[in-house]
């Protein structure tokens, strides 16, 4: 409203959704157009606000984890891990044992299984339909093993501070092994479908370059900074919960494409499945839950705990005056940096590249929105 | 650096700064007309280099606001917040650092939605999430309008 | 029957219009044939259009019951499958989106955000407190999120729904003598 189609430089503007196949959600995008190629780009948010940070401060230190569930849902687990990890830090306890390693798999079963949908939406939204398919075999069985135990298969809950929620199904290690064993072997049927495609590898080589400085001066995080070269894992930088007695690799690559980011991720799955598979047969034995209070009161002052969620840093932020809701609640979500770089990233390239370049940020825009 | 050395560097460049060492953070307070100065010098001077903006937000003190800003160097691999308080409740105005770090372009944009707050000279200044001729400024603590059901 | 021995009939008569045997034989092939091809819009705001997702996948499979084609654009789809909370600057794009697909069209509103709000009820500013403010829902599916086979339970449902109409009026509007009979009640 207000800005003419065609504007007096001859350029025209064109509304890509908020209802579209391709925007991962509802995302508004206002693109000025000389013929086919993006002159520039504006993003239009909240049409998915809802007002998640002011609800919090009426509600209780438990109960104000479950909305994080439904900021980024695809990490259900690790937005809740970080809300827990921030109210334990203001306790100044810490989970028990067993609960830290049962966090570390249920973070990377999570990390796997939102990598899947991406890849499958990846493969969507570039015109390909079989990914799609092949994606959600995987993830509906990690949704199995997150069903069985913490009953639920999105927005799960079962993260709370000084623990887990419940203690681990029976059937869980066996589970749990034998979709690592498809992982690892369905790994190699999607380099087969996607990545060695001549089709994708041109519309993703050299599209979309974001350079080192400007993804650290944009704040990105997660695989779209990675892929520039900015190392930036904060399971690496910052250890939380146990992940500094794991070995895995921190995936960096310096060319800062969409084919980078893509293979950043492909990466991170196998780096994933290399997690579990060193914590799956020693969990800890004893208390998953540690002992707290009935209402949680956290002492005056403020709180940040970082993690590291499927698509970046997710920052809790919690300022308390001593009451036993939050004063102030800030979620710094990785996708609202990240989006801020697409104004970057998708200058002077074409209308069809721009889709490539979503695909690969790998946006979800309530995680943005809140 | 660490905290000490960080607390000896800082006053070199302002000597006006006060400190708050209780939390996690280093907590720097400065005044908010001084701010712009300050957050160029730490840009740019070596020693500080703080090349990474993680957390921009606001609170709102029921008879001021504060600004924060949580800063990270990549290559010294330190961290420090820098808070700003804004006295004036009618009409707040602070600098905008989007000149220095292209992330606060939309973290100014969300505050000035949500809290109502002046960013001088900032490129596009225009509410975020709500819509353009909405009537006040929701996450303040004396907001309330007719969608909102108390329990 | 004497005089004495007829009992009331417990309930309202409302005479339908073109009603009468000559068409029904119609309407049920007309019925079959819109039951079993509603083809949905792409409508997903958040964490419910996941569940949509996975119903349309190979696990939970929608294409089964005549769901395959999923259009991107209103103009083509006779099915608006609300899932995910609305707020309230996507409520007037919601609109938009609902009148531009023609008649016959039908919404199913997932989730418990769409019926009322949901978890965002108490002390959020911005979320519109039931889709039915919006636009009239035919399914209600409850849950956060509801599993794909409660999605699939609730296309089910629409299509028994739809067998049950009757083609010679327009669906939801009633027929001259029936607004007459409204208007006295």
């Amino acid at each position: 409203m207000g800005q003419d189609v065609l504007t007096e430089d001859g350029l025209f503007m064109v509304n890509i959704g908020p209802q579209h196949p391709s925007t991962h959600g509802v995302l508004h995008l206002k693109v000025w157009l000389d013929g086919e190629t993006i002159v520039k780009i504006q993003p239009h948010l909240g049409y998915i606000h809802r007002s998640i940070e002011k609800m919090s401060e009426n509600l209780s230190y438990r109960n104000f984890i479950f909305a994080t569930s439904r900021m980024d849902y695809l990490s259900a687990h690790i937005n809740n891990e970080a809300c827990a990890l921030t109210v334990e830090k203001g306790l100044g306890i810490q989970a028990t044992p067993r609960a830290k390693v049962i966090r570390i798999i249920m973070a990377e079963l999570t990390r796997l299984a939102s990598h899947q949908l991406w890849w499958g939406c990846t493969g969507l939204d570039l015109g390909a339909v079989t990914p799609f398919f092949y994606a959600f075999r995987d993830r509906e069985a990690i949704n199995g093993i997150m069903e069985e135990t913490c009953g639920a298969r999105l927005t799960m809950n079962y993260m709370v501070p000084g623990g887990v929620m419940y203690d681990l199904h029976p059937n869980f290690q066996k589970h749990t092994k034998d979709v690592m064993a498809s992982i690892k072997k369905n790994l190699a049927d999607y380099d087969n479908l996607l990545t060695g495609n001549v089709i994708f590898e041109m519309r993703t080589k050299g599209v979309g370059v974001l350079s080192k400085e400007d993804a650290i001066s944009f704040g990105c995080t997660g695989p779209t900074a990675r892929a520039s070269g900015v190392s930036c894992d904060i399971r690496k930088l910052f250890p939380y919960s146990g992940y500094e007695n794991v070995q895995f690799d921190e995936i960096l690559a310096t060319g800062g494409d969409c084919y980078d980011r893509y293979m950043c991720r492909m990466a991170e799955m196998r780096q994933s499945v290399n997690i579990i598979e060193q914590l799956i047969d020693t969990i800890p034995e004893g208390d998953f839950q540690e002992k707290t209070k009935a209402v949680i009161k956290l002492p005056k002052g403020e709180f940040y705990q970082r993690v590291e969620t499927a698509r970046g840093e997710l920052g809790v932020y919690i300022v308390s005056d001593g009451a036993a809701s939050p004063y102030r609640v800030k979620y710094r979500s990785p996708g609202f940096s990240n989006l801020s770089a697409l104004s970057q990233m998708a200058q002077g390239v074409k209308i069809g590249d721009l889709v490539a370049i979503m695909a690969t940020i790998d946006l979800v825009i309530p995680d943005i929105d809140r | 650096m660490n905290k000490e050395e960080l607390k000896i560097a800082i006053t070199e460049i302002l000597p006006e700064i006060t400190f708050d060492e209780t939390g996690e953070f280093l907590n720097v307070f400065v005044p908010a007309t001084s701010l712009l100065p300050f957050m160029n010098s730490i840009r740019s001077n070596n020693n500080f280099e703080m090349d990474y903006l993680f957390c921009l937000t606001c609170i709102d003190w029921k008879d001021h606001f504060m600004m924060v800003y949580h800063l990270h160097s990549k290559k010294h691999r330190h961290e420090f917040v820098v808070k700003a308080k804004l006295e004036n409740r009618e009409n707040p105005e602070i600098e905008s650092l989007s000149g220095i770090w292209k992330t606060a372009d939309f973290h100014e944009r969300e505050v000035f939605d949500l809290f109502g707050i002046n960013f001088l000279h900032h490129p596009d200044l225009r509410r975020i999430f709500m819509d353009d001729n909405w009537k006040g400024f929701p996450l303040r603590k004396d907001y309330m309008d007719e969608n909102m059901i108390e329990i | 029957m004497s005089e004495e021995n007829k009992i009331e009939f417990p309930g309202e008569v409302h005479p339908t219009d073109g009603g009468g045997i000559l068409v029904t034989k119609l309407d049920d092939v007309i019925n079959w044939a819109r039951a079993n091809s509603l083809w949905p819009l792409v409508f997903g705001t958040s964490c419910c259009a996941i569940e949509m997702m996975s119903a349309a996948d190979a696990k939970y499979d929608w294409s089964r019951f005549g769901f395959e084609v999923a259009r991107a654009t209103p103009r083509q789809a006779d099915l608006i499958i609300v899932a995910g909370t609305i707020v309230i600057k996507m409520a007037p794009v919601l609109k938009r989106l609902y009148d531009q697909m023609p008649e016959p069209k039908y919404v199913i509103a997932m989730g418990a955000c769409t019926i009322s709000g949901g978890p965002f009820f108490y002390n959020t500013y911005s979320v519109v407190k039931g889709v039915d403010h919006v636009i009239p829902v035919d399914v209600y599916i409850p849950g956060c999120p509801p599993r794909p086979e409660a999605l699939l339970h609730a296309m089910i449902t629409l299509q028994e729904k739809i067998k049950t109409e009757h083609t010679s009026f327009s669906k939801g509007v009633p027929s001259e003598k029936n607004q007459k009979l409204l208007k006295d009640e």
